[in-house]
């Protein structure tokens, strides 16, 4: 019975999710659309608003060519790691208090794993098409996540050491539930570090070098067409949503908000990640791309020290206020 | 006239090779011999700064009648930008051994005008760092911009030729590579 | 799902000592290369070893097709050469024509010239800002410079019918009058573009990724671009004050104020600078246009007909046999006298100069087309030479090109 009801958990979350992540894209071409002096999709529905399903449906239909000189067992599983990975992260992302499918106590740390993992993928994707794009996407893309899961991880220990947990509830529980006891005053440089860090992490503007259009053509997807394409797609904004979900627990007290609001808990919480997303499209609406040493440079000359020195200050902090 | 000034000065200088001046609604046309076409580039260069390279292009003469000239020409266009003069400098170039001096070290620019020149018109550049088809194909026949290269070929490219018959060869096959079954 | 029949598999060879460079085959199918461009590659990781670029995707032999036709048939050739600014291109190629066959062009008509010249340019470089800023990453200039070029293109059309193949110019004038209409839309459009340009700026002038991209990048000195024979904003932009309307004024440039912007350091920002205020120049140009355009006729007297007159309009005209021209000419002058001319003009790429050889017959005996696109591809290998792929797409961007217009 206990099975059942997990089993009915999952499937709620995964139909919401995606739900979310179809609609996600809608509001991503929407606001870009706007911010571009363009209307975005407006043809499907009211507004366009029936646009997701429709892309849903086409690109479900499209013809799956596979290139003859793939490496064909790989280039199919290559996006199925990309999107089992994000989707696996959702487990430990508590919604709101008690509106998580797994309370554990490494959560943090699962969220970075599942994260890294998802790196294989798009690695993955490169070599298996077995495409000189793709090659260098995929290389890129090693790279770029080397060095940002560093930063990345660091720019957490902060709330870590503030929170004393790796738990998430317990991160957002700790932060209290005042707007001044969110744990981005305190960490306002670890916040800034993990916000360019997760950008990267996410590949997007302006570090998507993984998929620089005019340079890569696509990138590492530009030999997948169709389903697997979209698996991408989705994958990539599962991606954003999850990086959302860490800076609004770790950084903006999760579901708490100024009153609660009665039978939607989660309110406020999707509000904080709709935000974050926000801010992902204003970026890529306005940033040219970096190029791929200064990306290295960045992360290993800024981000790193930047990070690091957030340790020391917060544990210099703990020591003097004990 | 400035260019003129120039003009008699390399005639001064390099005696015997200035085959002629031609002026012709305002613009100074020299002759030189292509003997020694790249030295007078380099004075150009050098001595009247004609640091701009306007132009450079061959000149198919089969139809044209005039003594003074040969099958081909080439022709280079120079500008000074400090002293705003321009000049022309033609040199002939006979049918039997179209080879002509590359300018390409005084000009880097000029690699690909030169190439463009043997291209379309035949007409060879010693010393050219790398003398090669670049408008048409490798393969192409022919040099377009003769005379005697007709506007419209009798027959179609080779090329065409060959991908024709590899779609009549193909033909038996679907697009993925099996078989079709004949009806 | 597809699946193969067979699978195979290609062994190419590889040189000694080669094993470390990786062959990329940029182009001629790809988005930042600006149409048909093809750019060969030897890599060693990012960093480009060799690069080599191919051109002739786009070949259509227009100097073996103009030798057959009549000067006036040709002009429109000259809309497919560069077919972002063909109204720069039919100005040049009229220019040169008239200096080869001495037709007198009317003031009112040089005007229009100069203010359809400008025109183009303004639509030219907004096309180069808006691609070039996306090569780079920035998606959001582009559509910003789609807004003000579309309606520069609207006011083609209603000048000549055409928003991309003008054909405005003919030998001797001009095809169409402005109306009342065009001018008031122009006067709208040359009021509030400076305000659009500060808006481009505002985007990517001062933005540290921009900066980080473009400074230093593709930078060449003034000797070397010299040497390398660019021409336009980017021999400008490495500090050589040379533009055509400045120093062989043609059109009546010289009765204009406006400025050449140069830049110091050669680099992609400098040339990025120069273009940006040429738009302002240019928009400058057009201010003075509206205010000073004559009165009078827009074809001149001597101009050569098109059309074959059905009975001769008046006795000065010669009968020319259909076969050998499409046009009419006055007869006591020697326009058809033999000789050669090169004339230049500054068009948004740089020089597109005409040479011409007159025979004495209708028809152009050789028309060489000197057009700055494919000398700025040949200047690629060398600037190309150990920057990292990312940059080598900024160096497409910043060179300006317009594949149209190099393989011709």
């Amino acid at each position: 019975m206990q099975i059942l009801t997990i089993i009915l958990q999952i499937a709620i979350l995964l139909v919401i999710v995606l739900l979310h992540v179809a609609y996600a894209t809608y509001f991503e071409r929407k606001i870009i659309g706007h911010m571009q002096v363009r209307m975005g999709p407006m043809l499907v529905g009211y507004h366009g608003l029936l646009q997701p399903i429709a892309d849903g449906i086409k690109s479900f239909f499209k013809e799956d060519v596979i290139p003859a000189q793939a490496d064909k067992p790989l280039f199919l599983f290559a996006p199925v790691i990309c999107l089992v990975t994000m989707l696996t992260s959702l487990a430990v992302i508590p919604f709101a208090k008690g509106w998580v499918l797994a309370d554990i106590n490494i959560g943090l740390l699962f969220i970075f794993a599942m994260s890294s993992l998802a790196s294989y993928g798009v690695i993955l994707a490169g070599w298996a098409s077995n495409s000189k794009y793709t090659f260098l996407g995929g290389l890129r893309s090693m790279a770029q996540v080397i060095s940002y899961e560093i930063p990345l991880g660091l720019s957490l220990v902060g709330v870590m050491m503030l929170s004393g947990s790796l738990n998430l509830t317990t991160i957002v529980t700790s932060q209290g539930n005042s707007f001044s006891s969110m744990y981005l005053f305190p960490q306002i440089i670890g916040f800034f570090v993990f916000f360019i860090a997760m950008l990267a992490e996410t590949n997007r503007v302006p570090f998507d070098l993984p998929e620089a259009e005019t340079e890569l053509v696509s990138g590492y997807i530009t030999e997948y067409s169709g389903m697997r394409y979209a698996l991408f797609f989705m994958a990539e904004y599962i991606g954003m949503m999850v990086m959302a979900s860490i800076g609004t627990i770790c950084f903006l007290g999760g579901w708490n908000g100024p009153f609660e609001i009665p039978f939607f808990p989660p309110f406020w919480f999707i509000l904080k990640v709709y935000g974050f997303i926000f801010f992902f499209i204003w970026i890529r609406a306005t940033l040219p791309r970096y190029r791929y040493d200064q990306l290295m440079e960045l992360g290993w000359k800024l981000l790193i020290p930047l990070a690091l020195l957030n340790i020391l200050l917060t544990g210099l902090f703990k020591i003097l206020v004990h | 006239m400035e260019q003129l000034g120039i003009a008699e000065q390399l005639r001064e200088k390099f005696t015997g090779s200035i085959l002629g001046i031609i002026t012709h609604r305002g613009q100074v046309t020299i002759l030189v011999d292509r003997k020694d076409l790249f030295r007078i580039c380099q004075v150009l260069k050098t001595d009247h700064k004609m640091t701009h390279l306007n132009c450079l292009c061959g000149v198919d003469n089969l139809k044209r009648k005039g003594a003074h000239l040969e099958r081909f020409e080439v022709v280079y266009q120079f500008y000074s930008i400090d002293n705003r003069t321009s000049l022309r400098v033609k040199a002939q170039i006979p049918e039997s051994d179209p080879v002509v001096d590359s300018i390409t070290s005084l000009w880097t620019g000029a690699n690909w005008l030169e190439r463009e020149t043997y291209d379309l018109l035949g007409i060879v550049f010693n010393n050219h760092p790398k003398l090669e088809r670049i408008l048409t194909a490798e393969d192409w026949e022919g040099y377009p911009l003769r005379k005697e290269y007709a506007l419209r070929g009798d027959k179609e490219w080779k090329g065409l030729e060959e991908l024709r018959e590899k779609a009549v060869r193909l033909r038996k096959y679907d697009f993925y590579g099996a078989q079709i079954e004949q009806e | 799902m597809i699946t193969l029949t067979d699978t195979q598999t290609i062994d190419i060879p590889v040189q000694s000592g080669d094993e470390d460079r990786y062959h990329l085959k940029l182009g001629p199918q790809h988005p930042a290369t600006h149409g048909v461009l093809r750019v060969d590659l030897d890599l060693d990781g990012e960093t480009i070893l060799t690069c080599d670029p191919k051109v002739g995707y786009l070949h259509r032999g227009f100097e073996k097709l103009a030798e057959h036709r009549t000067y006036a048939q040709n002009i429109v050739l000259t809309d497919r050469l560069d077919y972002i600014a063909a109204m720069s291109n039919n100005v040049g190629y009229c220019e040169a024509v008239e200096r080869l066959l001495a037709i007198e062009v009317p003031e009112r008509a040089k005007m229009l010239r100069v203010m359809v010249c400008e025109m183009s340019r303004i639509s030219s470089h907004l096309l180069w800002l808006a691609t070039h800023a996306l090569d780079i990453g920035a998606m959001t200039v582009f559509l910003y410079c789609f807004r003000e070029r579309e309606v520069l293109l609207e006011l083609f059309a209603e000048l000549c019918g055409a928003r991309l193949t003008t054909t405005y110019t003919r030998l001797g004038g001009v095809r169409q009058d402005v109306t009342r209409s065009i001018m008031k839309k122009l006067d709208k459009f040359v009021e509030d573009f400076p305000a659009c340009i500060e808006e481009y700026e505002t985007l990517i002038d001062t933005n540290r990724i921009w900066l980080k991209r473009t400074i230093g990048v593709g930078q060449v000195s003034a000797e070397k671009a010299l040497d390398l024979c660019l021409t336009g904003a980017s021999l400008r932009g490495s500090g050589v004050d040379y533009d055509i309307r400045k120093h062989m004024p043609y059109s009546g440039y010289e009765k204009f104020e406006f400025d050449v912007p140069t830049g110091e350091t050669g680099d992609t920002y400098a040339r990025y600078r120069c273009r940006m205020e040429e738009l302002r120049q240019s928009n400058f140009i057009l201010r003075q246009c509206i205010e000073m355009m004559p009165p009078g006729p827009i074809l001149g007297k001597d101009a050569p007909d098109l059309i074959m007159p059905i009975k001769p309009a008046n006795k000065l005209e010669v009968d020319v046999p259909a076969k050998n021209a499409l046009i009419t000419l006055i007869e006591d002058r020697d326009v058809f006298m033999e000789g050669d001319i090169y004339v230049a003009t500054e068009v948004p790429k740089g020089e597109l100069g005409f040479y011409f050889i007159s025979d004495g017959m209708g028809r152009p005996y050789r028309m060489h087309i000197r057009s700055p696109s494919f000398i700025h591809i040949g200047a690629l290998s060398t600037m190309g030479q150990g920057v990292m792929i990312a940059d080598l797409i900024a160096i497409i961007g910043t060179l300006d090109v317009v594949l149209g217009e190099c393989d011709r």
